[in-house]
C-alpha cells in the first residue's frame, strides 16, 4: 500500500507503528507530547498512546538519555527526541561512555537498545546550535549505530527498524527535509537499513553523499548529464557501519568519486570513506577521491549559510577538477 | 501518580491560586516575598522593606519606564520578525518586572550572565538594544563585546552559561584577595525553571557552594519550558533546592518590581561581602510564545494566561504610582512617545544591518594562525573566482585575514 506523505509525517506514522507493534516502547523527550515537539514530529501520539508511552520529560538531556539507558536494561525500548542537533551535547556523555559500552562492557550480557532521533543539519535559517552536523563525532564512537534517512519512504521504516534493533541507534533526521513528500510503502520495508542505495545509476563518476544532500546530489547529477556525464549517486543511509561493498562496486565502475555532507570536510566522515576506497580500489580511481563538506569553521550565520552548504556548483566542480585528471 | 505518568501538561486553573502562592501542606514552602499587593499596595516585610525604602520618585517612575519601553522593544523586535527582517525572536513580555529590577540592583563592577531571554537586564545594563538583534537576524553568533557592559553574550545551549558564572565569580573573589582596593562584585546567572533541570545548573551549585562564590542564581520561572510546565521539572519550589546546597534560597514575586529589587539587592549585597551564593526564583509567567517559532494554544489554555493579567507588573506598579500621585496622564503619554520613536530608530538600525561577507566567517575562528583555515578559505577564494559573473564578496578585500 502507498501513500504520499511528507517525511516529518513518515517518521510519525513510523513511530505510531513502532508504538502499537512494540507494547514496551516509550518516546520520551521535550516538548513531544501536546505540542508534537518543535517540529511536530511526534503530534498526535500522546493523545494515542497517553502520558506514559510519549513523555515529555524534564530539560535535561544526560538525564533523557541516562533514564533512556536505565529503562532499556529494564527491558524498555527507549525513543529520545533531541530537540536539535547543537543541543544533543549536554547528553553526549552518557551516550559515548554509557550507552554504547554498555553491550561490550557486560562481555554480551547487557544491552540499551535505545533510539536516539536528533534532527540535524542546515539550511533553515535559523540561529546558533540549530544546524549542526555532529554525526562524525558519535560515529567515531564503537557501539553506537546511525542512520539518516533521505526521503519519507526510508524514514518510515527506518525508525520501525531501529527500535527493533538490539543495538543502541542514532537516527539523525535531517530537519530541512521535514517537508520533503514522497510515496511511502507500508505493506513491507525496502530494504537494510544498514546498507547503502544507488539512488540513481551511472558510468562515469559517483557521488556518495546522505541525509540532506541526496536531492542536492540528484540535482547536480541531472545538471552533469546535459554536460554529457553519467554520474551514479550512491545514498549512504548508514554512516556507522558504512556499506563500503556498494561504495566500492560503484567506484569500480566509473572510476571516479566524490563524497559530499555539510558536516565539516576535516575529520568528517568523508575522509574515512576515501581512505577505505583508496585501499580497496585504488588501481579503478581515475582521479583522487575528492570531498566537498563544510569549512572548518563553526557554522555560520544565517544570512551567509548558502556558501557553507554544499550546492549543485560545488559539486559540478568538483566533478570537473575529477575530470580533469 | 502512575509509574511513568507526569503531571499534564495543561495547566490546572482550580489549583491556580495555590500554585501561585504555594501550598504550605505539600511544599514547605519559602514564603514568596511581596511588597507591592496586585493593586499596588505596599505589605511591609521586615527583611527586605529596607532595600526599598529609599527609592526615590524618579527612580520608581524610572521603573515603569524601563519596563515600558523594553515591553515597546518587544513588541518592535516581534513585528520585525513577522516581516522577515529577523530570522526569530524570544518574546519577554510579562518578565519585565524580574528582569528591569533585578537589572537595576545590580552594579557596574558586577557581571551578568543571560540565557537569550533577558532583554530587560541588558537593557539595565546601557547596552545598545540593536545589538541584542544581530544574532537574531541571523548575521551574528554575538553582537556585543560583553566586557563593555558586563553582560555576557546570550547563550542558547540551556545552562551552560551557569558553570561559566560561578567560575567568573570565583575569579573576582581570587582577585580580591591579591588586590583588596578592587570594589567587591559578583556574578549573576539568570536561566529559566526548565534549564534548572540541566546538569550544568546543578553541578554549578556544587561548585559556587563549595568555593563560597560570589554569585546569584537569578531563575526566572515564567511556568513554561516551550510546551512543558514547570511541575515536570520540580516537585518543590525551585527556590527550595538551595538549601540542599547549602545557600540561601528565596522565592520573590517576580511581577513585583519592588520586591525583586530589594531581595536582588540583598543577594548581591550577601554575595559581594563573601556571603556566598544565593538562589532567587522569581515567580513570574510568559504571556507570550515561547519563540516565534512557537503556538503556545497546542499546550496550554488561554484562561491561564488571562489569570495572569492583572499581575502584570507594569500595570501593577502604575496602580501603585497613581495611587501616591507620582504620575498624571501626561507622563504615559510622553511615555509613548519615547516608546515610538525607539521603535523607529530600533526599526532603521535593523534594516540597515547588512549580512557579513562569508569570508568573515573564516577570520574568527583560531585567535592565532591555523594552517587548515587559510587553506580552506584560498580553495574557497579560487571556487568564488570561477564564476565570472560572481557577485564577489565585498569584504573580502578590505578584511585582511589573519589565518
Ligand atoms: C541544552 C538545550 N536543550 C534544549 C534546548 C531547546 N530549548 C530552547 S528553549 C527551551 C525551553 C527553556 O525553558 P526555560 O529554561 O524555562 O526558559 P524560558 O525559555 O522559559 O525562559 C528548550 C527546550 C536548548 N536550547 N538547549
Amino acid at each position: 500500500m502507498s501513500t504520499t506523505m511528507t517525511m516529518a509525517k513518515a517518521i510519525n506514522a513510523g513511530l505510531r507503528a513502532a508504538l502499537e507493534s512494540h507494547p514496551n516502547s516509550l518516546l520520551m523527550g521535550e516538548d513531544i507530547g501536546s505540542l508534537g515537539g518543535v517540529y511536530r514530529v511526534t503530534e498526535g501520539l500522546k493523545a494515542d498512546f497517553g502520558a506514559d508511552r510519549v513523555m515529555d520529560t524534564p530539560l535535561a538531556e544526560s538525564g533523557i538519555i541516562g533514564t533512556a539507558i536505565g529503562l532499556a536494561l529494564r527491558g524498555y525500548l527507549p525513543v529520545c527526541e533531541i530537540q536539535f542537533d547543537g543541543f544533543v551535547f549536554p547528553g553526549f556523555n552518557q551516550i559515548t561512555t554509557q550507552l554504547a559500552k554498555m553491550h561490550s562492557r557486560s562481555e554480551g550480557n547487557l544491552s540499551a537498545p535505545v533510539v536516539i532521533r536528533i534532527p540535524y543539519g542546515g539550511g533553515i535559517g535559523s540561529i546558533e546550535h540549530h544546524s549542526e552536523s555532529p554525526e562524525a563525532l558519535f560515529a567515531h564512537t564503537a557501539g553506537l549505530r546511525i542512520i539518516t534517512p533521505s526521503n519519507p519512504q526510508d524514514a518510515y521504516w527506518m525508525i520501525q527498524q531501529a527500535v527493533a534493533c538490539k543495538d543502541p541507534v542514532i537516527v539523525f533526521e535531517p530537519k530541512r527535509r521535514y517537508w520533503l513528500k514522497g510515496d511511502v510503502d507500508t505493506s513491507a520495508p525496502t530494504s537494510d537499513p544498514f546498507s547503502a542505495q544507488i539512488v540513481r545509476e551511472g558510468t562515469d563518476a559517483t557521488i556518495v553523499t546522505y541525509g540532506p544532500l541526496v536531492p542536492v546530489a540528484l540535482a547536480a547529477a541531472a545538471a552533469a548529464e546535459e554536460d554529457g556525464r553519467s554520474v551514479e549517486v550512491v545514498d549512504l543511509r548508514s554512516i556507522s557501519p558504512i556499506d563500503f561493498d556498494t561504495i566500492t562496486d560503484s567506484v569500480k565502475k566509473t572510476g571516479r568519486l566524490i563524497v559530499t555532507h555539510e558536516a565539516p570536510t576535516f575529520g568528517g566522515i568523508g575522509g574515512e570513506i576515501a581512505a577505505r576506497v583508496a585501499e580497496r580500489a585504488f588501481l579503478s580511481l581515475e582521479a583522487p577521491v575528492l570531498r566537498v563538506g563544510g569549512f572548518h569553521m563553526p557554522y555560520p550565520v544565517a544570512k551567509v549559510e548558502e556558501h557553507y552548504l554544499p550546492d549543485i556548483d560545488r559539486l559540478l566542480e568538483a566533478l570537473d577538477r575529477s575530470f580533469a585528471y | 501518580m502512575d509509574v511513568g505518568h507526569l503531571p499534564a501538561s495543561e495547566f490546572d486553573s482550580a489549583g491556580f491560586e495555590q500554585t501561585l502562592m504555594g501550598s504550605p501542606e505539600e511544599n514547605p514552602v519559602p514564603d514568596m516575598v511581596q511588597l507591592l499587593t496586585i493593586d499596588g499596595e505596599v505589605r511591609h516585610d521586615p527583611t527586605y522593606s529596607s532595600y526599598v525604602a529609599d527609592l526615590t520618585a524618579d527612580e520608581l517612575r524610572g521603573f515603569y519606564r524601563d519596563m515600558f519601553l523594553v515591553r515597546r522593544f518587544d513588541e518592535e523586535a516581534t513585528a520585525l520578525q513577522r516581516q522577515g527582517e529577523l530570522v526569530m525572536w524570544v518574546p519577554m513580555t510579562g518578565q519585565e518586572g524580574a528582569q528591569i529590577a533585578s537589572g537595576r540592583a545590580l552594579m557596574p563592577q558586577d557581571y551578568v550572565f543571560p540565557t537569550y531571554r533577558e532583554h530587560g537586564v541588558a537593557y539595565t545594563r546601557g547596552l545598545e538594544l540593536s545589538h541584542l538583534l544581530r544574532r537574531f537576524r541571523g548575521i551574528s553568533h554575538g553582537g556585543w563585546d560583553p566586557r563593555e557592559a558586563n553582560f555576557h553574550l546570550y547563550t542558547l545551549v540551556l545552562a551552560a552559561q551557569v558553570p561559566h558564572a560561578v567560575g567568573y565569580a570565583m575569579g573576582m573573589a581570587r582577585d580580591r584577595l591579591v588586590n583588596p582596593k578592587l570594589p567587591e562584585a559578583a556574578t549573576v546567572a539568570y536561566f529559566g525553571d526548565g534549564a534548572s533541570s540541566e546538569g550544568d545548573v546543578h553541578e554549578g551549585m556544587v561548585f559556587a557552594a563549595s568555593y563560597n562564590a560570589p554569585v546569584v542564581f537569578f531563575c526566572q520561572n515564567n511556568h513554561w519550558a516551550i510546551s512543558v510546565p514547570t511541575e515536570v521539572q520540580s516537585r518543590v519550589p525551585l527556590a527550595n533546592r538551595a538549601r540542599g546546597y547549602g545557600f540561601p534560597g528565596i522565592r520573590v514575586d517576580g511581577n513585583d518590581v519592588l520586591a525583586v529589587h530589594a531581595v536582588t539587592r540583598w543577594a548581591l549585597e550577601h554575595a559581594r561581602s563573601g556571603g556566598g551564593p544565593v538562589l532567587i526564583e522569581a515567580f513570574t509567567y510568559r504571556m507570550s510564545a515561547h519563540t516565534t517559532a512557537d503556538d503556545p494554544t497546542k499546550y496550554r489554555l488561554s484562561a491561564d494566561e488571562e489569570a495572569w493579567l492583572d499581575r502584570d507588573p507594569l500595570l501593577r506598579l502604575e496602580k501603585h504610582l497613581r495611587s501616591r500621585d507620582l504620575v498624571d496622564d501626561a507622563f504615559f503619554e510622553d511615555l509613548r512617545e519615547e516608546g515610538r520613536n525607539m521603535a523607529v530608530r530600533l526599526r532603521e538600525n535593523v534594516q540597515a544591518m547588512e549580512a557579513p561577507g562569508f569570508e568573515d566567517a573564516f577570520t574568527d575562528v583560531y585567535a592565532e594562525a591555523h594552517p587548515l583555515v587559510r587553506e580552506e578559505l584560498n580553495a574557497h577564494r579560487a571556487y568564488e573566482a570561477g564564476f565570472a559573473d560572481s557577485d564577489a564578496d565585498p569584504t573580502a578585500a578590505s578584511r585582511e585575514h589573519t589565518a
